[in-house]
């Protein structure tokens, strides 16, 4: 086992458990009719019910409690007919109410399982401890006014889901690939955009040491996480931390830590001591959320094929590798952009131009799959000029190169360039003779028995034929004439 | 002209009606009636201006034909419900200058209906208490006097304080109030009137400073029963805004007043024989029993086991809401801001001299019950015994179709007595509490006079979204009750 920690006293088992907050995606925010869309100008999407004011009251949006559901079917979780919201108390000025309405001793999702894929076709199945919905708090912006902190209620009240694992995951990579997968599956099902930029999915991370074998250690929870890179970081210092401190004979506190991004580190946030008593009791303004498995099964039917099935289906249907597969069902329009282009096609070949070439050029251009300029079916045309030996191969990666630029259909960049493969024989034959008349030296170097000089005169006659001729018939060609 | 003092809902709808008078007519005459009983500082924001104008209104409404059920009538607001750019205080100083951008669904809908506010009435802070004595506004007098001691200043009860003192003396015809644990009923029976507390749920709570939400209903406080059916038809409804507000039909409330309860089966719960209820009292429950069995009814004694322990459980469930729907007063975006050096100074300071003695001490309660530890056996041990008690209602209503107690254990009692006693304090709940536990329909009934000539109430609970059955009881035994007295300071 390579994910343990080597101390003085022996190998370290890491022990994690993450809490994902997914900004739940609806026009509307959980308990008000309130815009929840992010990038507003500064408290423009507050409600009378968002800013508290005196006597407002919640009520609830069915949209979200809809998308929790799918969520909760998505992750093959338990479905709970009856939750209920409570009050979780506390101050703090971008905190209106001086509460958050959440869920606590009946969430709306209960127990459910997701599989992620490790390096090493290996896979291990982590588990969901419970799904609810809760109300986001607003922003304070404290470097606005040098005496004076800002309120910026936009947040305020948008909804979110915490979904919450249980301590099943051993080191930061299987941390980090469980985030992935679970900001994959909330996409495809459309519960949450996953933008962890924006905030919209962050990360809470559980984590303690033990030696292998011993009951779990005290936990720290490391806060509010917003990148994959960073959960990596924070769980890797944050063990290393707890085993040095263990060892030199201290002790962990149980605390909340936060992750310093620029640091690198986690620091005290708040001990147990300040821990705040949260004094949840069920929301009395808002009625418990109850419904049929008639209501269940109508969004069930609402879900999409989801990437496990996807790519299981892949490796059936288009005999593609664990890992090409597992790349193109990462995300749902990647998946459908390579459908299209195997449609009818090589499936791997189709498979290795998305994931090689198109991905490649994507990456390197910072451009989404959603902006590429060549679309799946210009992507096909492409692979179908390759097929029916119009172009080769070799020129197909020039003229990917060109689709990607300008945007034009594969054909038109080669008609427009006249890169039609040469495949007439007799005009490689033309060629290939010229090549052997005047360059006699080699000749006889190849008749000598040094075959690698056929390298050198194909590429004597690609050059010759601008890269247009066949190479194989050109291979063929060069190797009768040289026999003479 | 007649005069326009002392009207009830029904009387001045005649006269409206035929051309008596305007309701700009009413409305000056209660413009100066408000002005007259301002010594019983009834009112926290009198708004005259908007009384002439909503009357000026109301006489165009009615030369166009459309009339509302409280077409040109004027009333009072308790100072509860936020009223659209006009001062809305709870009785809270944390509250200072909070003028709501928004108009609650219940005062919308009297609005609605035709009815003319003349300005926000007094009452205990945030609704806590039984005596409006913990106002940050200041005391409430009771326009009723003891008869050998009339310079003694009563309270009119809490915490609707200022609506029920406010009708018992004519200065409106009619008040909303709101009741938690009775703070509609308890008011009402120590001035004399009428105090519907409806069902949970019949009323929309939205725009209605949150006391306890799963408590707090708005009703109506006026002179007659029949009165509180009108006014009741025009405060309830459907609002899809608050999601405990019941989607269904509103009766024709004032119909179910037949006068004939001939078969109604009248329950009478031995547990409400409380140690050391003033024998008048008693002996006025015995009063009503016998009036309404001459009426025709049929009087069953009932147990309702758990009344005992209502008391208790809604102190506990109460100030449990209550420290976490007084959270919002922060200082931070309206209200009162004391500031601090830290956040944390601010919140102190600004909650330290915003809230009074009772609101903390309710508050400190509350967040003790949640607290980590305490929960399991405060909090969710109140929340099983208020579903026994529910339950002990359910089991009776297979029996009877309404009970009929006391609404108080005592008269109205002096300004300041009780102050240093809260638990004496709260016992003046003990009656009312646990209807409200329960979520059921509650009217108190003036019945008769106390050796002292104070008023003296009597309750019917009924079930679940009958307020018509109830209705029906009350108006009966308003009528034999006969009762006419006038408090010592009536305006006019």
């Amino acid at each position: 086992m390579g994910n343990l920690i080597e101390g003085r006293t022996g190998d370290w088992e890491v022990v994690i458990g993450l809490e994902i907050h997914a900004q739940i995606v609806s026009n509307a925010k959980l308990f008000s009719g309130a815009s929840a869309e992010f990038g507003a100008a500064p408290n423009t999407h507050v409600s009378l019910v968002d800013a508290a004011l005196p006597g407002m009251l919640p009520v609830i949006n069915d949209v979200c409690v809809e998308q929790a559901v799918r969520a909760g079917l998505a992750l093959n979780a338990k479905i709970n007919h009856r939750s209920v919201f409570a009050r979780k108390n506390y101050f703090y000025p971008d905190l209106p109410q001086g509460y958050q309405i959440s869920q606590f001793e009946l969430p709306v999702v209960g127990e459910g399982v997701v599989e992620i894929d490790l390096p090493g076709n290996e896979t291990s199945k982590i588990g969901i401890e419970r799904l609810h919905m809760e109300q986001d708090a607003g922003k304070s912006l404290h470097d606005q006014h040098p005496s004076k902190s800002y309120i910026d209620l936009n947040r305020s009240g948008v909804a979110l889901m915490e979904i919450v694992s249980k301590p099943d995951m051993r080191y930061a990579e299987e941390a980090a690939a469980y985030v992935s997968k679970v900001r994959s599956i909330l996409r495809y099902v459309g519960s949450c955009d996953g933008n962890m930029q924006e905030g919209s999915l962050r990360v809470d991370a559980n984590v303690s040491v033990r030696h292998l074998g011993e009951p779990l250690g005290t936990r720290c929870e490391i806060k509010n996480i917003n990148s994959l890179r960073f959960l990596r970081q924070a769980i890797d210092y944050e063990a290393r931390r707890q085993v040095e401190l263990i060892e030199d004979g201290g002790e962990v506190a149980m605390e909340t830590r936060l992750f310093d991004s620029s640091e690198g580190t986690t620091r005290t946030m708040r001990s147990k001591e300040e821990a705040h008593d949260y004094r949840y009791f069920p929301d009395p303004d808002l009625l418990p959320v109850e419904f049929t498995e008639e209501y269940v099964a109508k969004l069930k039917g609402t879900l999409p094929e989801l990437p496990d099935a996807k790519k299981a289906r892949f490796m059936a249907d288009y005999g593609l590798s664990p890992y090409d597969a597992g790349v193109l069902v990462a995300e749902r329009e990647t998946a459908g952009y390579f459908e299209t282009v195997a449609q009818g096609r090589d499936a791997k070949q189709a498979a290795n131009w998305v994931v090689s070439e198109l991905f490649g050029r994507l990456n390197k251009s910072s451009i989404e799959l959603s902006q590429s300029p060549v679309s799946a079916g210009a992507l096909g045309g492409l692979i179908d000029l390759m097929s029916d030996n119009t172009i080769s191969g070799r020129i197909a990666k020039d003229v990917f190169d060109e689709m990607f630029e300008t945007g034009k259909a594969a054909a038109e960049i080669v008609e427009e360039k006249g890169l039609q493969q040469v495949t007439d024989s007799g005009a490689i034959e033309g060629v290939v003779d010229q090549i052997i008349a005047g360059n006699s030296g080699q000749v006889e170097n190849y008749r000598a028995g040094n075959e690698k000089v056929i390298g050198w005169f194909v590429g004597q006659v690609m050059k010759a034929t601008g890269g247009k001729a066949n190479p194989q018939m050109v291979n063929q060609v060069l190797r009768e004439k040289l026999k003479a | 002209m007649a005069n326009l003092i002392g009207l009830t809902i029904e009387h001045a709808r005649a006269g409206l009606i035929k051309g008596d008078f305007t309701a700009s007519e009413l409305a000056i005459a209660h413009i100066s009636a408000m002005e007259e009983a301002r010594s019983l500082n009834c009112w926290i924001t009198e708004t005259p201006e908007l009384a002439l104008e909503q009357a000026a209104q109301s006489d165009e409404r009615r030369k166009n034909g459309e009339v509302g059920a409280m077409e040109g009538i004027p009333i009072g607001i308790k100072d509860l419900f936020c009223t659209d750019g006009v001062l809305t205080t709870a009785g809270s100083h944390i509250l200072d200058g909070f003028k709501p951008p928004y108009e609650s669904t219940v005062t919308a809908n009297l609005l609605h209906a035709g009815a003319v506010s003349l300005g926000k009435l007094n009452m205990d802070e945030f609704a806590m208490g039984s005596s409006n004595m913990t106002s940050y506004y200041g005391p409430v007098e009771n326009p009723w006097k003891r008869r050998d001691d009339p310079e003694i200043k009563l309270v009119p009860g809490g915490s609707s304080g200022g609506s029920a003192a406010a009708v018992a003396a004519r200065a409106v015809i009619a008040a909303t109030g709101t009741d938690t644990g009775g703070s509609i009923r308890q008011p009402a029976s120590l001035t004399g009137i009428v105090g519907l507390k409806p069902t949970y749920g019949r009323c929309s709570r939205w725009g209605i400073v949150a006391f306890a939400s799963s408590l707090d209903q708005a009703g109506p406080l006026t002179r007659t029963v029949k009165d509180a059916a009108i006014m009741l038809g025009a405060m309830a409804g459907y609002d899809a805004k608050d999601s405990t507000c019941v989607d269904r039909p509103v009766p024709d409330y004032a119909a179910a007043l037949t006068g004939d309860i001939r078969g109604l089966r009248v329950g009478v719960p031995d547990e409400y024989r409380v140690e050391g209820m003033p024998a008048e009292i008693e002996a006025l429950w015995r009063q009503g029993i016998d009036w309404l069995k001459a009426a025709g009814a049929a009087i069953v004694d009932i147990s309702l086991p758990h009344t005992k322990y209502a008391l208790p459980t809604y102190y506990i469930v109460a100030p449990a809401e209550a420290s976490s729907n007084l959270a919002r007063y922060d200082g931070v975006r309206y209200g009162l801001r004391v500031d601090g050096e830290t956040i944390q100074k601010m919140y102190e300071n600004t909650r330290g001299e915003g809230f009074g003695a009772e609101v903390k001490r309710r508050i400190l309660i509350g967040t003790y019950v949640l607290s980590a530890g305490y929960y399991d056996a405060y909090y969710l041990q109140a929340q099983r015994v208020r579903t026994r008690i529910a339950k002990d209602f359910r089991a009776a209503w297979g029996k009877v179709d309404v009970v009929l107690t006391p609404t108080a254990p005592n008269a109205a009692f002096a300004q300041g007595e009780n102050m240093d006693d809260p638990i004496a304090m709260y016992l003046n709940d003990v009656f009312t509490v646990p209807a409200s536990l329960a979520g059921l329909p509650a009217i108190s009934v003036p019945a008769g006079l106390s050796s002292d000539g104070l008023p003296l109430g009597l309750q019917l609970i009924g079930r679940v979204f009958d307020e018509e059955t109830v209705l029906r009881a009350a108006h009966v035994l308003e009528s034999a009750a006969e009762f006419n007295a006038v408090p010592q300071f009536v305006v006019g």
